[in-house]
């Protein structure tokens, strides 16, 4: 079936199979990689795009429902790598093997635009199932905060670990 | 293939030894035959001085990432010793991944922790010797001796001309210079490193936040077609017969075929190929394919079995015995307590986040792969041997792997997608589902010990007895199902008893983080504890007083039976246990602290965990502390800190949840709803802290994964009373009171 929607801001119609899921329309038909297969099952959070604003796992959204959405994808985020989460990511080496980190930052950013300071426990509450299989959740959660602060202060001079190491004193 | 991942044992003290003399493997390493070859080849300027180090003319340096990256931080560490030395500025240098090439790289593998080990001095000596040979160039240039030249960032300077030339502008000249011998050039200062030692991010973040193509799936070449294959979930049952012609007029689907395979579970298994315009029609035609599967020799294959067989195993004498020291039943006799307990432990799959895939392509009798693999060069091997290629006919790109946990020490993807990709005749990426890796990897095995103990009235450990149930053939172990017999303590104490019975096994096995050092740490820390408990002594002290008795074989430094520095572990036990307040704090019921130690991969580790068990037996882990000693250099702490919280949680969920379990031959769990990974709100603090040595650096992906899950279920021993001898949790009722 043909079906139109909005990825990143572009109108796009594409022509597959009714129940292809979002997730393997933006890998394979339109050669957006950054969303990523993990489980196919709604239980990793790999694939998670915003559809009209909503943090939500490609897997489970076949072609059907598309027509007329608006999808974003971590490549449409921000034009340059400046998105508050992005900074902080980088800034704070948060990957490890990095495959879940997509799907991590796209569940992140729906947080941050609906709460600006989020708590430990929102953080917990939001990103519960976001699965990291290399369990970097102290940056993850570390990572959103200093993304918070970037928001609030966008022209913040950028940090590294060391220099949170050296102000904590850490051995 | 190889087992890459065992632990230290005689042949890698040897490797390394001949390393730190900077012998033989150097000149294996670096090729200095090239800085000829390429300097004739490459465009007018380039300089190459090895096969790590690139620099134009118009000052591009790039440096070689010659490991996989699987997200123990390799491709980032690696590059950043050859930058310390070739003394450029690190935002000057751009990495680039290395092709499997053995002859110009020497060993690429992401295994057993050796990244840091075997490359920290060669790939210094190559920095260093294309430093010196830009000095020379430089020199030559100016007409002035070598010794007054210096270097800073990329630049070499005479600082009493006040002359200055960048390395790009050096690098013409340099290629024509004679290369240094690697042996004799000289290295810095450690306290002169500008890049050794900092905070780098890894080289893949921009990537990795911006959604670019950059993983094994996300590999795309012109032509290519999409492939899944299905396998028997008897693992190596041949087809019966499949209806592979209805699935060839499938929508979307090019070919269908059976691949016949043989059932040697590390070769290329039986299966049924389809190859298809997209992965969902490849997917979808999938779900209409109908299989039968012939009979299978292990179908009646389960965990159950398993454990009633080395139940069956402990009435009786072990098969063989693979250590004796002294005489156990005298030590008995004259102990003041006599311990005996069975512990085990489950099978456990690797799954990482990204699903193994790979993309082949075969044309003109040569075959090119892109594969997320942590052993290219055992790949090419496999691929060679069954596909009846000459291995310089195979060229293997090096993919960023979402996770590997030593799953990618395995190859079989790489074998399914060369295959497929020859036999369909169009360029295939092979992807699996969730359910095809959670059901066909290669496990952590189960493990089943009787154990015995005795302990004197002084306190000391005088006997200590493993009846090890495992899984073999009788002459050879299941991979990973081995565990030496030389595993601490069993050097420190005086009568010792370590016997062996096999069992067959048809599941497919293989090396999980910290293999072996992932189930016997748990096993015999545990046990420690309880022979602690019945010497009534401190279960920290009991570990220091052990580390200073003297075994039947005495436990030194390099002594090839016991590779257990005590006076290290001894470092590492008291550092946790200041930093921990160990025996600072009375607790109450149900709130504990429970204490491990472990040395694999060269690395020793303390860990102390504290948990609060609820009366209702809900574990929540209140911190964990741990104390590390890699040596004498922490080379990146951003990427150390991650490989030691990491590997920490990565324990965590091991003990508290994780468990493949098999019945009728086949592995029951499939995704991540039955076989779960921790979350986000399951994550405690961790505390790391490091003890330097004067010993060189050593790896940082495992070490710190075994001694905190005896260190958990030591803690909830003295929350609750109770003793876990088996694991995972999940299957513990905890309440109390």
């Amino acid at each position: 079936m043909k079906v139109t929607f909005s990825v990143n801001g572009t109108n796009r119609t594409v022509d597959v199979p009714a129940d292809m899921p979002l997730l393997w329309i933006l890998r394979d038909t339109l050669d957006l990689k950054g969303t990523k297969y993990g489980c196919g099952e709604s239980l990793c959070g790999a694939c998670t795009v915003h559809i009209n604003g909503a943090a939500t796992r490609a897997c489970q959204v076949p072609a059907s429902a598309l027509n007329g959405r608006k999808v974003v994808t971590i490549e449409g985020l921000s034009a340059d790598a400046s998105h508050p989460l992005q900074r902080a990511w980088q800034e704070l080496d948060v990957p490890q093997c990095g495959y879940c980190q997509a799907g991590q930052i796209m569940q992140a950013a729906e947080l941050l635009a609906n709460n600006p300071k989020p708590t430990d426990e929102d953080i917990d509450a939001a990103m519960y199932g976001n699965l990291c299989r290399c369990a970097t959740y102290h940056r993850i959660r570390e990572g959103i905060h200093r993304a918070a602060q970037i928001a609030a202060n966008p022209r913040a001079a950028s940090r590294t670990r060391d220099d949170d190491a050296a102000a904590q004193g850490a051995s | 293939m190889s087992t890459p991942m065992r632990p230290f044992d005689r042949r890698d003290f040897l490797r390394v030894s001949a390393l730190a003399g900077g012998g033989m493997l150097l000149g294996t390493l670096v090729d200095f035959s090239r800085v000829d070859v390429l300097g004739a080849a490459e465009p007018a300027g380039e300089f190459e001085p090895n096969a790590f180090i690139r620099i134009s003319s118009a000052g591009v340096i790039t440096i070689l990432a010659k490991n996989p990256e699987v997200g123990q931080g390799v491709r980032t560490m690696l590059p950043m010793l050859v930058a310390e030395e070739l003394d450029v500025a690190w935002q000057q240098v751009t990495v680039e991944q290395a092709m499997s090439d053995e002859t110009k790289y020497g060993r690429q593998v992401a295994g057993g922790s050796t990244s840091t080990p075997t490359n920290w001095e060669p790939l210094r000596r190559a920095g260093a010797a294309g430093r010196q040979m830009l000095i020379a160039a430089a020199a030559a240039t100016w007409n002035v001796p070598a010794g007054e030249c210096s270097t800073e960032a990329g630049v070499v300077h005479h600082r009493t001309s006040r002359r200055r030339a960048t390395y790009g502008e050096l690098a013409a000249k340099a290629a024509t210079m004679p290369a240094p011998a690697l042996n004799t050039v000289p290295l810095k200062d450690p306290k002169d490193f500008k890049i050794i030692g900092k905070s780098i991010p890894g080289v893949d973040n921009l990537k990795i936040v911006t959604g670019k193509p950059l993983f094994g799936i996300d590999v795309t070449v012109p032509g290519m077609r999409y492939a899944v294959f299905e396998k028997s979930p008897v693992f190596g049952a041949k087809v019966a017969s499949a209806n592979v012609d209805e699935v060839k007029g499938l929508p979307g689907v090019q070919q269908a075929f059976v691949v016949e395979g043989s059932s040697n579970l590390s070769g290329l298994v039986p299966g049924v190929a389809i190859v298809a315009d997209s992965w969902w029609a490849a997917r979808s035609a999938r779900r209409r394919l109908r299989v039968t599967w012939e009979q299978h020799a292990t179908a009646q294959q389960s965990s159950a079995g398993f454990q009633a067989k080395a139940k069956e195993f402990f009435a009786g004498a072990p098969q063989s015995v693979a250590r004796r020291d002294g005489d156990v039943a005298a030590a008995y006799a004259g102990a003041a307590k006599v311990v005996a307990a069975e512990y085990e432990y489950p099978f456990l799959a690797h799954a990482p986040l990204e699903p193994q895939n790979c993309t082949a392509r075969f044309a003109d009798g040569k075959m090119e792969i892109w594969a997320p693999t942590q052993a290219p060069q055992g790949g090419r091997q496999l691929v060679a041997q069954t596909l009846g290629l000459k291995p310089e006919d195979i060229s293997i790109h090096i993919v960023r792997g979402g996770g590997g946990f030593g799953r990618r020490l395995a190859n079989d993807y790489m074998v399914e997608a060369a295959w497929i990709a020859r036999q369909a005749g169009v360029p295939v990426k092979l992807v699996w589902t969730r359910e095809d890796d959670m059901q066909h990897d290669f496990y952590r095995p189960s493990g089943y010990h009787k154990l015995k103990g005795a302990v004197d009235a002084n306190g000391r450990i005088t006997a200590w007895e493993n009846h090890f149930a495992t899984f073999g053939d009788g002459q050879r172990f299941a991979q990973a199902a081995s565990i030496s017999p030389n595993e601490f303590p069993i050097s420190f104490i005086p009568n010792v008893l370590f016997g062996v019975s096999q069992m067959p096994l048809g599941v497919p096995t293989g090396f999980l983080r910290a293999p072996t050092s992932n189930a016997i740490a748990f096993v015999y820390q545990s046990f420690i504890d309880e022979l602690a408990l019945a010497a009534g002594r401190d279960p920290l002290q009991f570990r220091l007083d052990l580390l200073s008795q003297v075994g039947a074989v005495p436990a030194s430094q390099g002594n090839p039976a016991s590779p257990v520095d005590a006076a290290r572990m001894r470092g590492v036990l008291e550092l946790v246990a200041e930093k921990a307040g160990w025996g600072k704090r009375t607790l109450p019921k149900g709130q504990g602290m429970g204490i491990g130690m472990h040395f694999s991969h060269r690395g020793y580790f303390a860990e102390v965990v504290e948990v609060n068990v609820s009366p209702r037996g809900e574990v929540k882990i209140v911190k964990v502390w741990v104390a590390g000693d890699v040596g004498s250099q922490i080379i990146n702490p951003s990427g150390a800190m991650a490989q030691v919280q990491g590997s920490v949680l990565d324990g965590i969920a091991e003990a508290m949840k994780q468990e493949i379990t098999i019945e009728g031959g086949k592995a029951v769990q499939s995704n991540f709803d039955d076989f779960e990974l921790l979350r986000i709100t399951e994550v405690p603090p961790v505390e790391v802290h490091f003890r330097t040595t004067e010993f060189p650096p050593t790896g940082m992906g495992e070490p710190a994964l075994p001694p905190v899950i005896p260190a958990l279920t030591n803690a909830i021993f003295q929350a609750t009373g109770k003793r876990i001898r088996s694991l995972p949790l999940a299957r513990h009722d905890l309440s109390w009171g």
